[in-house]
């Protein structure tokens, strides 16, 4: 009991030190809300009104055709009619354009006899979105307009779980996981080094508080905050987004509450290697940026080179992305995935063993 | 019964700088025990080796009975530590403050109420329980850290330059705290660069750069000091330090207000004539007068002399 007591004293000492430091209230609530919408309105994987130029040197029935099939698929927006190939070139050089179209006289007896691209496509590389928007114009059902061979589509895609390919979709659970590692790191890391900073460190452990009661009375606070900040993204990324948890409310708690876990171990094992709270801050970035970029969520995990998977694959954000997408958007349970709550638990293990190993109730 | 603190032999070194080099403590019980020394002289390392806060490079450390560091957290549960910087939290009350300590040390409710309130009351502090730490005077701060190391009735209290930020007023009535728990049988270590603080011990060790220079009761200290203590009054007190300074037996002369101090090697003979023959032609107004050291004297003798003695090896 008395070890419970000296835990809860530490716990409510550091609630209490954080409902007074009115600014990190602030950001307990603010930090998820704003990046929501943030992220939420701004990031669009969904590629529409792209500008688009078109240089129409058949100038048949069929060329005007296709040019309208082009408008109707709302990718390009304002389609502006170039001259000559040098126009066409100039514009998206300049930026004015991004994708050029060409469509050569003989497009017909191209598509006809096959063979030779029937139609050219220009796009700016420079700009990493528009080359699937290329990909996806370069699909056009041309040949079913020319009347030719009708070709089946001999592979048809069905996009499940997300039906109109909404990006708010994805980014809704996916986001959950980014907040809670940029809070959580930075929040644990932070209030255990500025114990040390202040000197009060050097007070609390000449007193029989142990290592255990002081580490976890420091920790139970923020998973609790953890908690706050998962709800508030799943309620704002319900009411806003709508985006519903599709799965059991149970599960993506329990699952949250090991990647919070995960968080505040990585957290704490900053802690002790940190002096000050500036290298703290360093050393979290150092730890959000590829979790960020690298855990699936940014990109998709399986287009990175084989190394940059094997990193992602010791980040904690990597697993609770996959194990909260399938909460949310597939409805999966979490029985079904103990490959990731076991990596995650093994990352949790890990960074608790370095922490306790390096954390001493002493100053050299 | 056993001395509160032994140690034999006790160092610590950082990385090239020796902080402590080797030193011996008997610290008997129901004392105040003073650490003097100049910044960097090894006090607050000491301190901090004793309470297993720092593991010492070489030699062993007896706290209470137990050996430190192997069983510090035995040696912690009868301790009272207060740092040399204000080390509670700004963001708590007084009350806060107080209660958390307590429940730290394991107090049971019934037992926090008491010792908090007593200690509220002992210190001054009752006007001030609900005002956060961090707005407090340097002397109500300190009051606080005290009520908060005497919470759980520790045997032993480690006192870091206690007083550094503290107006005389607060010192005095710090002082007389101190002595009311030594009378309930409390060991007290402090350390301080402080005179008038040193003087107030039952007993002294005077540290310089990380060796023990001298120890004793702070009477003994001044009747056994290794120096003849002179002053000097005359009008015209630079030259008559300018006469003095060439003497080979003189160790260091301090100006006092309209007088000079001047300690000589014990083994001088006859100072007193030595002195005025010294300062004759230059002052004939000087009048020479043999005092009593006080423990600045013994502190100028066990520190700064061993430098004179190098510098006369030397040349």
């Amino acid at each position: 009991m008395k070890w419970l007591e000296r835990l809860f004293a530490i716990a409510q000492k550091e609630v209490r030190q954080l409902a007074r430091d009115r600014i990190t209230v602030g950001l307990i609530v603010g930090i998820p809300t704003i990046q929501l919408l943030l992220f939420g309105y701004a990031i669009n994987f969904d590629v529409r009104s792209v500008s688009t130029v078109v240089l129409d040197q058949a100038r048949t029935s069929l060329s005007r055709r296709l040019v309208g099939d082009l408008g109707a698929t709302q990718v390009p927006g304002a389609i502006r009619q170039a001259d000559s190939e040098a126009e066409l070139r100039r514009l998206v050089q300049r930026g004015e354009a991004n994708v050029g179209i060409v469509i050569p006289p003989d497009v017909e007896r191209r598509i006809a006899e096959g063979g030779r691209a029937a139609v050219q496509i220009l796009v700016d590389g420079s700009q990493p979105a528009l080359e699937n928007v290329a990909e996806g114009l370069s699909a056009m059902p041309l040949l079913r307009r020319a009347g030719a061979v009708a070709p089946a589509k001999p592979v048809e895609i069905l996009v499940a779980y997300n039906p109109q390919r909404r990006t708010a979709v994805q980014i809704v659970p996916a986001l959950c996981g980014v907040i809670l590692t940029m809070t959580m790191v930075v929040f644990t890391a932070s209030a255990i080094v500025r114990e040390r900073e202040r000197g009060n460190l050097e007070l609390l452990i000449t007193t029989p508080v142990t290592r255990g009661q002081l580490m976890a009375g420091k920790l139970l606070p923020y998973v609790v905050i953890g908690f706050i900040q998962t709800t508030l993204v799943l309620l704002l990324g319900w009411f806003l987004f709508d985006v519903p948890v599709a799965g059991s409310l149970v599960d993506l708690y329990l699952g949250a509450l090991l990647f919070i876990a995960a968080s505040l171990s990585l957290g704490l094992f900053i802690s002790t290697l940190a002096q000050t709270q500036f290298q703290a801050m360093q050393m979290a970035i150092v730890t959000m940026l590829p979790s960020i970029l690298m855990s699936g969520f940014m990109f998709p995990f399986e287009g990175m080179p084989e190394a940059a998977q094997a990193i992602a694959q010791v980040l904690p954000l990597t697993h609770f992305n996959e194990i909260i997408r399938g909460i949310v958007l597939r409805g999966a349970r979490l029985a079904d995935m103990q490959s990731e709550l076991g990596k995650l638990a093994a990352f949790l293990a890990v960074m608790l063993a370095l922490s306790v190993a390096r954390f001493r109730k002493r100053l050299d | 019964m056993t001395a509160a603190i032994t140690a034999r032999g006790l160092a610590r070194h950082f990385g090239a700088v020796v902080a402590v080099a080797g030193i011996d403590l008997d610290i008997p019980r129901a004392q105040i025990y003073g650490f003097l020394g100049p910044n960097g002289s090894g006090k607050s390392t000491t301190i901090r080796m004793l309470c297993g806060l720092l593991v010492p490079t070489r030699g062993t450390v007896t706290v209470l009975g137990h050996s430190v560091p192997r069983e510090a957290e035995v040696v912690r549960r009868k301790l009272g530590y207060m740092t040399q910087r204000f080390s509670l939290w700004d963001d708590l009350t007084v009350a806060e403050n107080l209660d958390f300590m307590a429940r730290v040390y394991g107090l049971d409710r019934g037992q926090r109420r008491d010792r908090s309130a007593s200690r509220i009351a002992e210190y001054g502090l009752a006007p001030l329980v609900k005002q956060r730490a961090g707005t407090l005077s340097g002397g109500e701060r300190q009051r606080l850290a005290l009520a908060a190391a005497t919470l759980h009735g520790p045997e032993l209290l480690l006192l870091d330059e206690p007083t550094s930020a503290v107006d005389p007023q607060s010192r005095r009535d710090f002082w007389e705290s101190l002595f009311a728990l030594v009378a309930q049988g409390t060991t007290i270590l402090v350390s301080t660069h402080y005179m008038d603080e040193a003087e107030r011990c039952h007993r002294l060790a005077i540290l310089d750069r990380g060796r023990i220079a001298a120890e004793g009761a702070p009477r003994e200290l001044a009747r056994d000091i290794d120096a003849t203590v002179i002053e000097i009054e005359a009008g015209d007190l630079v030259a008559a330090r300018r006469a003095l300074a060439g003497l080979g037996e003189v160790r260091s002369i301090a100006q006092l207000g309209h007088r000079l101090h001047v300690l000589l090697r014990r083994d001088a003979p006859e100072p007193e004539r030595r002195l005025a023959e010294a300062l004759a032609p230059h002052c004939p107004d000087a009048r020479v007068e043999r005092v009593d050291a006080s423990l600045e004297d013994v502190f100028v003798a066990a520190t700064r002399l061993r430098d004179g003695l190098v510098l006369e090896l030397v040349a």
